[in-house]
This record gives C-alpha cells, structure tokens and sequence, in this order.
C-alpha cells in the first residue's frame, strides 16, 4: 500500500481525466443510437477535461483554470438544454430518438 | 497512511464506477442518475483540490438543474430504450478499442513528462476563500468573456422555449383584446315584441 502514503500528485489528477475521456468516448461509440445517452458521455467528457483544468489551476496555483471550468460549466448547460430541447422537437417530429431514423435529407 | 491519498482513490474509484455505468447501463433513468453520483464524487474531488465555488456550482446547477432537465426528458419521451441497445454488444469491441486508444495515448503523453511530482500545491488558504479569488479575478479580467457568457444563457433560455413551445389546437384561450372591444351592440339584439292581451282580461 506505498501508494497510499503520498497525498494526490498533478498526474493522479491527470490520469484520472484521461480514464474518464476514454470511458466517455467508449460510451459514445457503445451507445451510438441513443442520442440521450450520447449527450450524457459528452457532458462526461466536459467533466474530465474541467478535471485537468482544476487540477493544474490548483497545483499551478493559477485562478485562470478556475475561471475558464466556470465558462465552460455555463456553455454546457446551455447546449444541454438546447440538445434536449432538439431532442423533444426530434421526438415530436420522428416519433424516435433513434440516430439511425435520422435520414430525411437523404433523397 | 495519508488520508487525502486514501479520499483520492476512494472518490477516484466511485466516479470511474459510476462513469463506466453511465454508459453501459440498459436503463437511461440508471444512467442519469449514475451521472448524477459521477458528478458528485468529482464534486468532491474539486473540493479537495480547493475550488470550493466551483465544487457547489457543479452541484447546484450539474445535479439539480441539467440533471433533472435530462430525467425529465427521459422521462417524457415515450421510447423504446430496447430497441435502441439492440446492437449494443457487436458495438462493444470497437467501442472498448477506442476507449483503449485514447487511454493509450493519454498514458504516452502523460508518461513523458507529468508523471514525476511538478509542483507541491501551496498549503496556505487564500485569504477570503477560493469564492472571493475566483470573483475578483472573473470581474476585473474576465468580465467580457463573462457577459458573453450571460448572453450565451440567454439565448439558450429563448432557443430552448422557441423550439419546445406549442400551440395545442384543442386548448381554447382568452383573448383580453377582443374581450375589450366588444361593444353592447354585437352580444345584444332588442327584438320588439307585440305584447297579447290574454284572455279574462280587460
């Protein structure tokens, strides 16, 4: 148990981002025809890139990470919200959420 | 043993779990509220990197405004989840091969040059808290990207209502205006009537 004796370096907090990236981006390929679960691993994948900004705002004792997580937080909520809002619309219009069914600009 | 190590790996552990289920779980409702406990354990993971603010802002607007919009258009919509994993396992090998990739390149460039220890986080609290750094430094630097941002969620509040909203045909409204201008004269018809003597009286 030696790796418990040392506190959390930069690079645990950066390995930590980069498992969550692939787990995310696995997740978009597992799931390609839900587009819900598609917008989950993206906000998943904002998750670990705020991850990597934090951390070295913090180690680098810099507030510019911090302030770029918060802009980033503010965007995500605004294109969640507005992709669900698609997703509704697409629901109404298709009847499915499937990305297959998506083909109507297909001649 | 150091305890901030052991909270790492503890609250390390939890969220790589929930992130794992949040994309591999039949259910979306399981997923999102996977995401949810993803988000808090990474809440307390910026806690203890102390960004208190943004910790209780991931919280507050993550979990309680994002994460029930996405429960309540799961919600909502009347989907057959089923049909939508129906390929989910011939999807998993190139799926976990790209996950792999990118965990593989993530470790090379990590590898080369992070993964000896940079710099010891100074130990000293700010004085007034990481809320009052983080404000002084978004309102004196950052204020225009900070009211684009405003501007941003504004268009995100009139996106999201101009694409949702509709009028339902079979719901009857008022109409305050019509209501104002109708005059005596439309509702109400005098008609003469020639009154009849009845009989027994004279």
């Amino acid at each position: 148990m030696a790796f418990l004796s040392t506190a959390p370096t930069l690079s645990h907090y950066l390995v930590l981002g980069a498992i969550l990236f692939a787990i995310s981006m696995a997740g978009i390929f597992l799931n390609r025809k839900n587009v819900i679960i598609l917008l989950m691993a993206i906000e998943l994948m904002l998750l670990a890139v705020n991850m990597n900004f934090i951390a070295f705002s913090s180690f680098l004792d810099d507030m510019g990470g911090q302030v770029f997580v918060f802009f980033i937080l503010t965007v995500a909520a605004a294109e969640s919200a507005i992709g669900l809002a698609i997703l509704v619309l697409l629901f109404r219009n298709v009847g499915s959420i499937d990305v297959e069914d998506l083909d109507r600009l297909r001649g | 043993m150091n305890a901030q190590a052991a909270l790492f790996y503890l609250f390390a552990a939890i969220l790589v779990f929930a992130a794992l289920r949040v994309v591999t779980s039949r259910n979306p409702v399981h997923s999102a509220l996977w995401l949810v406990l993803a988000f808090f354990t990474a809440a307390a993971h910026w806690l203890m990197l102390r960004a208190e603010f943004l910790a209780i802002a991931l919280v507050l607007v993550y979990v309680g405004a994002v994460m029930v919009l996405f429960l309540f258009v799961v919600m909502m919509l009347d989907v057959n989840f089923d049909s939508l994993r129906a390929q989910f396992r011939s999807y998993i090998p190139v799926g976990a091969t790209v996950g792999v990739l990118v965990l593989l390149e993530m470790a090379l460039v990590l590898l080369g040059s992070y993964l000896e220890p940079v710099t010891v986080p100074p130990s000293v609290a700010v004085p007034g808290g990481n809320t009052r750094a983080l404000g002084t430094v978004l309102y004196t630097d950052y204020v225009y990207p900070f009211e684009i941002a405003a501007v941003v969620l504004l268009v995100a509040i009139i996106a999201a209502i101009a694409l949702t909203h509709r009028k339902r045909r079979e719901t009857r409204y008022q109409d305050p205006g019509a209501q104002v201008k109708v005059r005596a004269k439309d509702r109400l018809r005098l008609v003469d009537v020639p009154s009849e003597k009845r009989e027994g009286q004279a």
